[in-house]
């Protein structure tokens, strides 16, 4: 069959979620913000929640994420997105609150407000974006940089004995009684995209219920930061980060 | 047997040509344009063998840049 | 709830006060001297009655933000500390006055540097009338000097929160927030609903999108063509102010060859050393400005005519001072007496003070 006759609208299967801008995202090619976005403007709008949504963005990369998902948004202070999220949800309990958070805005910068919040069992999601590094300010080493992974600021390597160790916060957040559902996903082929997505959805609709905070990590790739072409970054992905950050639920106190 | 044929839709000024759905896709259908350029400089993905696609939209979902749209039909 | 009479401390007032305004939500973090903000609402728990939410957070840098947060969707909220929390505090005070958001910090000061100590202080004028955080901007700042004023303000704080979209602060010191006093409680008015907030601020990140296109609160603008034009914005709304918004209070300033200038508890300690002076003969009076932004300037410039000197008197070491200063441009001397460290001084020592001042001119 001719592929301009197989275009046709009842053909087609897959179009660009409808709460997504029509604009260019700032975003690096290849950037893994950009499926993570399209996957939260799909999900929201399934869940018919998108004009009864208050979304929170961090300071980071993902800073402008208020112009490329058509909802109510807040622009944070560095790492206090969860403090803002819970002002927010307590004076309109009725709404889905959700964060959009870096590594270095949630687990470094914003830690006492992350572990406070999720312990509070706040009724938010975090949408926890892991990629190693700090992006926007240039690629230097998070508290989530593997040991011996070269960054802006250790340019020889992260090493523990000066720098700490790679900090698995989700485990952390596991651990916290107000937490429901934490779990780490990634986005890296077809296959972890269906199921990054599938825990949005979870993740949204369990704090939304009222079930406390749920915590959706995903293991990403800042191949500008990592210095390696997207599809380089993703096998660099799999083969390094998947070892510190295992992907897969870490806590589920909800039915899915 | 039923035949399952494809197409995309590639927004190519929106493209970034980061090539994550070269990659993603089972049936080697895209490819980055090796000269032409969008607007912005990037080498867009284009559909370099159209009769191949499936439908399978594993370029859509991998696409940073929600730039693809996917057709499907199954031919009797 | 009618007008209510109470004998109560200014801190207790305040808590009242803000139940009865109708305020949404309170975030806070205790810190001597004015954790009883905090306890008397946890006691009166106006989630019951009001729907007013209350909580205590992890810190001020959290409490701070949560403030951001709820009054981004439109809501009357508010938090109170004391000096080092409100340190704490700059980093969100600058986005909130970034976003123009009315919100009310209440700031019951103690004496610093550092972690100081907790008795009465006035050592955070330059913070709270100079902006205190990062960038150019201002808070209106009230000073109450009665556990009245500790009541009424934050209504008014409120109100003109709401009227120029830009933060207040009620700036007391530890004596105000700790001492006991008869105070009349305004009458209770209910909290505005959905509706209402939407109207009044439609600006508001309420998350109901649907007949509107979405509401983005950000105090992000890289572009800096758009960033000085914001700021051109704040500067125009604190013009505004200026221009209608001074508030202060004259005693015996008709026939006064001198005159005290003072804000909050010690107001009250010059207006006793002012009438045992007239009793001695000597003719003082007292300029006590309610609001340290916008300063009551020109009221002090036009008395810089009349008078032969001018003594500033401040829980510090000097800072309301400058203000004074600048609205008395060199006419009379301009002294000042001042305590730190959270000694508060009597009557006697602030006249001894000034007498000394004149024998020396």
């Amino acid at each position: 069959m001719n592929p301009e006759d197989i275009k046709r609208p009842e053909n087609k299967v897959y179009s660009r979620p409808e709460l997504l801008c029509d604009v260019s995202m700032h975003y690096c090619p290849g950037c893994s913000h950009g499926v993570v976005h399209k996957l939260v403007a799909e999900v929201l709008k399934e869940m018919g929640v998108e004009h009864n949504c208050i979304a929170v963005a961090p300071v980071g990369c993902a800073v402008f994420a208020y112009n490329y998902i058509g909802v109510d948004w807040i622009e944070a202070a560095h790492g206090r997105a969860p403090a803002v999220a819970t002002g927010a949800k307590r004076l309109n309990p009725d709404r889905l609150v959700f964060t959009y958070q870096g590594d270095g805005d949630l687990a470094a910068i914003g830690t006492a407000e992350t572990i406070h919040a999720a312990n509070r069992g706040e009724n938010i999601t975090i949408i926890f974006i892991n990629n190693a590094i700090y992006g926007m300010t240039g690629g230097q080493m998070a508290p989530t940089t593997l040991e011996g992974q070269k960054t802006a600021t250790t340019p020889y390597g992260r090493r523990v004995d000066l720098n700490g160790y790679p900090l698995k916060i989700s485990n952390l957040l596991a651990q916290l009684d107000g937490t429901c559902y934490v779990t780490r996903q990634s986005v890296h082929t077809p296959a972890a995209v269906r199921k990054a997505k599938a825990a949005i959805r979870h993740a949204f609709e369990s704090s939304y219920s009222g079930h406390g905070t749920s915590v959706v990590e995903i293991v990403s790739t800042c191949n500008s930061g990592w210095k390696m072409s997207p599809a380089k970054a993703n096998e660099w992905m799999v083969e390094h980060m998947f070892e510190a950050y295992p992907i897969g639920d870490l806590k589920n106190t909800v039915e899915k | 047997m039923a035949k399952i044929s494809g197409a995309v839709e590639i927004n190519r000024e929106r493209c970034k040509g980061c090539n994550l759905c070269v990659v993603a896709c089972p049936v080697d259908v895209l490819s980055l344009q090796p000269k032409e350029v969008n607007d912005r400089g990037y080498h867009f993905a284009y559909a370099a063998y159209p009769d191949k696609c499936i439908g399978c939209a594993s370029c859509a979902l991998v696409c940073p840049d929600s730039c693809i749209e996917v057709y499907r039909v199954v031919e009797k | 709830m009618k007008e209510d009479v109470k004998l109560m401390k200014g801190n207790e007032a305040i808590a009242h006060a803000a139940i009865r305004y109708g305020a949404d939500g309170y975030f806070g973090y205790p810190i001597t001297p004015q954790s009883e903000v905090l306890e008397t609402l946890e006691a009166l728990m106006p989630w019951e009655t009001t729907g007013m939410v209350v909580l205590q957070a992890e810190s001020e840098v959290a409490s701070i933000n949560m403030v951001y947060g709820g009054a981004s969707t439109g809501k009357a909220v508010m938090t109170s500390s004391s000096s080092p929390g409100i340190s704490l505090m700059q980093e969100g005070l600058s986005y909130i006055a970034a976003g123009e958001l009315p919100v009310l910090v209440v700031n019951v000061m103690r004496g610093g540097p550092g972690l100081g100590t907790i008795h009465p202080s006035q050592s955070d004028y330059f913070q709270a009338v100079k902006g205190g955080g990062h960038g150019d901007y201002h808070f209106i700042v009230l000073a109450p000097s009665t556990v009245q004023e500790m009541a009424d303000f934050v209504g008014l704080g409120f109100d003109l929160a709401f009227k120029y979209r830009t933060p207040a602060m009620l700036l007391a010191d530890g004596v105000v927030g700790q001492m006991m006093e008869k105070v009349v409680l305004p009458p209770a008015r209910p909290r505005r609903t959905e509706e209402e907030i939407a109207i009044q601020c439609p600006w508001a990140v309420t998350g109901h999108s649907a007949h509107r296109k979405p509401n983005v609160l950000t105090t992000l603008e890289l572009d800096s063509a758009k960033m000085e034009v914001n700021n051109e914005r704040f500067q125009r709304t604190y013009r505004l102010i200026e221009d209608n918004e001074v508030r202060y209070q004259e005693y015996y300033t008709d026939d006064a060859d001198y005159i005290f200038i003072a804000f909050g508890s010690i107001a009250r300690i010059c207006l006793k050393a002012i009438e045992d002076a007239r009793e001695q003969g000597l003719k003082i009076g007292l300029i006590r400005p309610i609001t340290l932004w916008p300063f009551p300037s020109k009221i002090i410039a036009e008395m810089s005519h009349k008078c032969k000197g001018i003594m500033v008197v401040e829980l510090n070491a000097g800072q309301m001072i400058e203000d004074v200063r600048l609205a008395v441009e060199g006419r009379v001397p301009v002294w000042h007496y001042g305590r730190m460290g959270g000694i508060v001084p009597n009557p006697p020592e602030v006249l001894d003070a000034l007498k000394s001042h004149i024998d020396n001119a």
